[in-house]
């Protein structure tokens, strides 16, 4: 399967879904419909947990992957981006992980399936998601103690581990970690990765998509995008890449920057535009078509898709430009 | 072509890349507690804030990584590191650049990996407790991300010899590479430096040894960086600062020449190189390369008598008693900050002008720094020092620039915007161009060095600059440039876009930089041609000129390069050698000349040369195209030729009357034969021009273009007797300039603005300068070789060339590598001879000189080398002892593919 996407990525710039939270949202799911009949009786409440869905409304996350699938997207994520053993910690909820990342893979799977079999020459293909936890391993959270950290990068690699693992069984063809805003995250995650396949003795193709906070072109934890590249690159990526935090036009620099230096695939999945004074994502597909298609003029990505406040006709309109262009070569002397 | 990942690339917050261009990386030592007791004292105080002030000042001191040491027995020495990088991680000034895991303890550095979001580098492991910790430990660097020291020590120990510290580092690598699959440019080894004059003999070679395995690692371990603590060496000295200091420096100086491209050095205890005393410097130098048997004794006796000034040194102010001038250059060289602006105020005090202090003193000190830096007889922490020195002085000076320049001018004549590229740190040269603009009365906006794009091109629209400058000294700015002329027509940008730089050129602008933005692109050549750009493009009519003569320029010159590109067929240097030219030497004896060495000419008659001027190219000069003397009578120019031609030899006699220009030259005979592609010289006392076979060698390319039947590929050495062909020949070099004493006339012109004569004088300077080099091969051929007596040509045969021989110049088609010209001045003696320098490029100054090679055989020829290819080029850099990629770099323009 890992050669497929390898020979396709090549051929042809992939796309990627957009948001899973803003189509969740348009369910007005209340507490019952997270609780399900698993946890019906639960002490906290899991109101927004929106990774358990895959548990306990299956069909509306199925639907969500089958909509993007049928956008024009190559692959889906796995609906897990807070799936860690430490984000879940907040529902008191550790327990569930393993269920959530298989689950959740599982049904990604049987939607890619189902689409890979009514159109053969267009193969769909599942990324096991892995979102950066709600912690940071460089950054202390108490500014009177900078020596501390919420979180240890063995504590990291653990439950990276465990997802990891969970993803892989339940069936996702290649693993992403992303929206990452610590790179010592990414690292552990990494780590994690590596150490799984080394026990399983196989390896997957790895993605990784960090995120850039804000006009300073830096991640949160401080660093420039090229030194996050540099950080992340001894492990042989499929991909590296940007999302989230920023629309597209706000994100050309620093994916240029990745353009020519990365000797991996590029990818690029901004938001819909910077929020609005509401929180919400104003950009229309035309909008965001219009600056993707910069990304491709500049031949910059292999990889496209969409992050916060994009929607199934964001991705079509994403799907139907990329198929004017090529996607951008990895020189090689980059790869040298 | 975009950046390359064949290099060990490190990142704190930020990227740090060890390139050829990176100098020499720099590893801050004091955050180190079996190094620093006052740092140990803070640990086991846990004073952590204390702590990070000594990371926080060696940051500033100019470490580029910094290593961090827990190793003590008296503290958790996993837990200090911890903290440590933790508090490091909070403080972005400390943590942009990468850390060095420093510990002997295994779980501390694992420790240590776990705290660091970029790339750094552990220091160390080896094969001290076998292979399979080795690979164990190496598999887990990999897996953090990592780059890692190695250092030379196996199972058996520590290497202490030549022979062990290859093998260990051959075993070591090898591992590395084909077993632990790490990365090779992430590998650093540090091959041991031990403390040389101990009075022990085993000791000896300690300093030898490491230099002849660096080379040998970075000639053998592809890939591979050599790393070390270079305080050791001098540890025989501990007490004596000042034999400390010039060995470390001359150490330095020896190891980043074989390639040493890392260290562990504290910038405060390093001496300029060219500073130490020469007696103090033979006797360490003496000592590192074990030059002598007594070497030790020799430099303890000096030791002795600097021990009780050792301490002295601190507050040594003698420097303070020498006049302002020499005090500021001794500020620059030795970074001194201290009484920069009482001198500067001094020194303003005497001169009409404040900027004459920048142009004067200031000026002359960065010359000199420059000079040594380029020598590499001064290190980047150093020059860093320095630079700091000028702008202090310089922001001293700001002030009285601008009231003085209140006075006289009203207006600005418009706004540049000055910015060494991303990447680049080099800014003197654009420095002095800022200077420059400034005082021609343009505003400048200097941005600093190393500015991404977006800032460059906010910056510029935000305050509405009417020129944007780029300058970069480093290759890979190159590239940069272009992005940023990308990004600036994306963008719609409409100044003018300039770029500078020494590594940048007219045809690199043409070919790669111009087509990507639709507004003027121009390269400017140096700070003196930034001036009359700006002034062309902020000039509504001029600019519409000198906009379309750039346009077509450019055009012209991609359309030569493109021609140039068009695929040919190439053969092998194998294939080329064998289709070389092949003279016949047994039925022919080379003319002996009537003398071998050197022969100099302090004043020549210019008069004589004036017969010998070959006019045509004096009119393109001045856009007049045609022959000499048909160009007198041309419908169209004719006139104005005539003009030109009664004015200039109105100039001339003036010249020659009134000697404005004094005209010298050394001309050379020496013993030759070739080898393959070189020649070799016979006899030199030169012993510097020896190379390590112990000859003296011309390195000379071969044209490898696949020729038609019949047509050699020819090389200069084809018309040297080979050495096997047992026949005695030779080979001539000249040096000759008509330029010395011109500076006087060409600022008399200027000051009377006058540039018509100004322009004038330099073209006639040159015109005699190429005149004695025709009238001094005239000489030779009849006269000093003598192999033609009755030649009796005019000088239109002259220009023709219809003669037996010839005196391809370094640089030129036949011999296109600027880096042979070194060698002919030293055989020559140019500097001193003929007063014409070298600069860092190998150009000539004065500007108005000519320099070349003779050969006599009668079927001796100007050809031109065309292009090569990678193998000749490889083959050739073997031969020099020179780095591939280095020598593409000199021959970038005749290479037949891009690198």
């Amino acid at each position: 399967m890992s050669d497929l996407l390898y020979k396709i990525a090549q051929e042809r710039i992939l796309i990627l879904d957009g948001a899973m939270g803003t189509m969740i949202q348009r369910y007005k799911l209340e507490e019952e419909d997270y609780r399900g009949d698993r946890w019906i009786n639960h002490s906290h409440p899991l109101k927004g947990n929106n990774d358990l869905l895959s548990i306990t409304r299956p069909e509306i996350i199925k639907e969500i992957h089958r909509q993007y699938f049928e956008a024009g997207a190559d692959i889906v994520e796995t609906n897990t981006f807070s799936g860690t053993t430490i984000a879940q910690a907040d529902y008191h909820l550790e327990d569930a992980v393993y269920d959530i990342n298989f689950q959740s893979a599982k049904i990604a799977r049987e939607v890619a399936d189902e689409m890979t079999a009514k159109e053969p020459h267009k193969p769909r293909f599942v990324a096991g998601a892995m979102g950066p936890t709600n912690r940071t391993c460089s950054i202390s959270p108490d500014v009177n103690d900078p020596g501390y950290r919420a979180v240890t990068f063995d504590q990291l690699v653990a439950a990276y581990y465990d997802q990891a693992k969970a993803l892989i069984e339940g069936g996702s063809d290649l693993l992403l970690i992303e929206t990452i805003f610590d790179t010592l995250n990414a690292k552990a995650a990494l780590f994690a990765v590596q150490s799984l396949f080394e026990d399983i003795g196989r390896e997957y193709p790895v993605s990784i998509s960090g995120t850039i906070t804000d006009a300073s072109g830096r991640t949160l934890s401080g660093q420039t995008t090229e030194a996050f590249l540099i950080s992340l690159s001894h492990v042989p990526l499929f991909s590296i890449g940007l999302n989230c935090a920023l629309g597209a036009k706000e994100l050309r620099p620093y994916l240029q920057i990745l353009a020519k230096e990365a000797p991996f695939f590029v990818s690029a999945y901004p938001n819909a535009g910077l929020p609005n004074e509401f929180g919400a994502y104003d950009e229309t597909p035309d909008m965001m078509g219009q600056q993707i298609r910069e990304f491709l003029e500049l031949g910059l990505v292999n990889i496209l898709g969409g992050c916060c406040g994009t929607t199934p006709p964001h991705i079509k309109r994403i799907a139907e430009i990329a198929k004017e262009y090529k996607p951008r070569k990895i020189e090689e002397s980059v790869i040298a | 072509m975009t950046a390359t990942n064949n290099i060990l690339k490190l990142s704190g917050l930020e990227p740090l890349l060890v390139t050829k261009a990176s100098n020499f990386i720099n590893i801050g030592e004091r955050t180190n507690v079996t190094g620093s007791k006052a740092f140990l004292k803070m640990i086991k105080e846990e004073r952590f804030e204390d702590a990070l002030a000594v990371a926080m000042d060696q940051v500033r001191g100019g470490a580029q990584v910094l290593d961090v040491n827990m190793d003590e027995g008296m503290i958790d020495g996993t837990k200090a590191m911890v903290q440590f990088l933790n508090l490091i991680a909070s403080e972005p000034e400390i943590s942009r650049i990468p850390i060095m895991i420093d510990s002997s303890k295994w779980e501390i550095i694992e420790a240590g990996l776990k705290c660091i979001q970029g790339k750094g580098i552990v220091n160390s492991i080896s094969l001290k407790g076998g292979e399979e910790d080795f690979i164990r430990q190496a598999k887990l660097i990999k897996k953090y991300g990592a780059a890692t020291v190695i250092m030379a020590f196996d199972e058996d120990g520590q290497a202490d010899s030549y022979e062990r510290r290859i093998e260990i580092c051959q075993r070591s690598y090898d591992i590395m590479v084909n077993v632990v699959k790490f990365n090779p440019n992430d590998i650093i080894f540090d091959p041991n430096i031990f403390p040389v004059a101990t009075g022990m003999d085993e000791h000896r070679n300690n300093a030898l040894d490491f230099f002849r395995a660096t080379k040998w690692i970075r000639t053998n371990l592809k890939g591979a960086h050599v790393s070390g603590g270079v305080s050791n060496v001098s540890f025989s000295f501990r007490g004596n600062n000042i034999v400390r200091e010039a060995m470390h420096s001359a150490f330095l100086y020896h190891a980043i020449k074989e390639g040493m491209d890392m260290g562990i050095v504290n910038p405060t205890m390093l001496e300029v190189y060219d500073n130490i005393e020469k007696g103090l410097l033979e006797r360490v130098e003496d000592v590192l390369l074990n030059r002598r048997e007594d070497s030790t004794e020799r430099l303890l006796e000096y030791a002795e008598t600097v021990k009780g000034s050792a301490k002295k040194k601190e507050e040594d102010l003698s420097w303070r008693n020498q006049p302002v001038n020499e005090r500021l250059k001794h500020a620059l060289v030795k970074g001194i900050v201290d009484f920069i602006d009482e001198d500067t105020e001094e020194c303003r005090l005497q001169f009409d002008k404040p900027l004459s202090v920048i142009e004067g003193p200031l000026m002359d000190g960065m010359n000199v720094v420059g000079d040594l830096f380029g020598a590499g007889k001064m290190f980047l922490p150093q020059v860093v020092k320095s630079a700091r020195v000028m702008k202090k002085s310089v922001a001293y000076l700001l002030p009285y620039i601008e009231a003085s320049k209140q006075v006289g001018e009203s207006n600005k004549q418009g706004k540049i915007l000055l910015a060494t590229v991303k990447g680049d740190v080099h800014d003197i040269g654009k420095n002095i161009v800022g200077v420059v603009l400034a005082c021609n009365n343009f505003e400048i906006i200097d941005l600093g060095v190393m500015v991404p794009c977006d800032k460059i091109l906010d910056a510029a629209e935000k305050e509405d600059v009417d020129i944007i400058g780029l300058s970069g000294l480093i290759t890979p700015s190159l590239d940069e440039m272009v992005f940023v002329a990308k990004e600036m027509k994306r963008r719609g940008m409409k100044q003018p876009l300039l770029i500078g730089g020494a590594t940048t050129s007219k045809i690199h602008t043409a070919v790669k930089i111009e087509p990507n933005y639709d507004q003027p692109t121009i390269h400017v050549l140096d700070a003196s041609r930034s001036v009359p750009v700006a002034s062309s493009l902020l000039n509504k009519e001029s600019r519409i000129i000198f906009e379309a003569d750039i346009r077509a320029e450019y055009e012209m010159m991609r359309k030569r390069h493109q021609g140039k590109q068009i695929a040919k067929d190439y053969i092998s240097i194998e294939e080329a050698r064998n289709n070389k030219l092949k003279l016949d030497f047994t039925n022919y004896t080379p003319p002996k000349p009537t003398f071998l060495g050197t022969k100099v000419f302090e004043d020549y008659d210019l008069a004589e040369l004036r017969k010998y001027i070959d006019w045509t190219p004096f009119f393109s000069t001045w856009e007049l195209h045609g022959k000499y003397p048909n160009i007198l009578e041309d419908k169209v120019v004719g006139t104005e030729a005539k003009k030109l031609f009664a004015d200039a030899n109105a100039l001339l006699d003036k010249i020659i009357a009134e000697k404005w220009l004094t005209a010298k030259a050394v001309v050379g005979f020496f013993e030759a034969n070739s080898n393959v592609d070189d020649i070799e010289l016979k006899n030199i006392d030169h012993p510097e021009l020896l190379t390590d076979k112990r000859k003296t060698v011309l390195h000379h390319l071969r044209q490898q273009n696949k020729k038609g039947e019949g047509l050699p590929n020819y090389c200069l050495s084809d018309f040297v007797a080979p050495a096997e062909s047992g026949k005695e020949d030779y080979i001539g070099g000249f040096a000759v300039t008509s330029g010395i004493g011109i500076e006087k006339w060409l600022k008399h012109f200027e000051e009377n603005h006058d540039d018509y004569n100004k322009i004038m004088l330099a073209a006639l300077a040159d015109r005699l300068a190429e005149a004695f080099a025709e009238r001094m091969h005239e000489r030779v051929r009849t006269e000093f070789w003598k192999y033609t007596t009755e030649e009796s040509l005019t000088s239109e045969e002259l220009i023709k060339e219809k003669y037996q021989g010839i005196r391809p110049a370094p640089g030129y088609p036949a011999c296109p590598d600027h880096t042979e010209k070194p060698m002919l001045f030293k055989l020559l003696d140019a500097e001193k001879n003929a007063g014409i320098n070298l600069t860092e490029s190998n150009a000539m100054y004065p500007a108005s000189s000519v320099s070349g090679w003779y050969f006599s055989h009668p079927d001796s020829k100007y050809f031109g080398i065309g292009k090569i290819a990678k193998d000749q080029v490889e083959d050739y850099a073997a031969r020099k002892n020179m780095k591939t990629e280095e020598v593409e770099r000199w021959l970038q323009s005749v290479l037949n593919y891009d690198v």
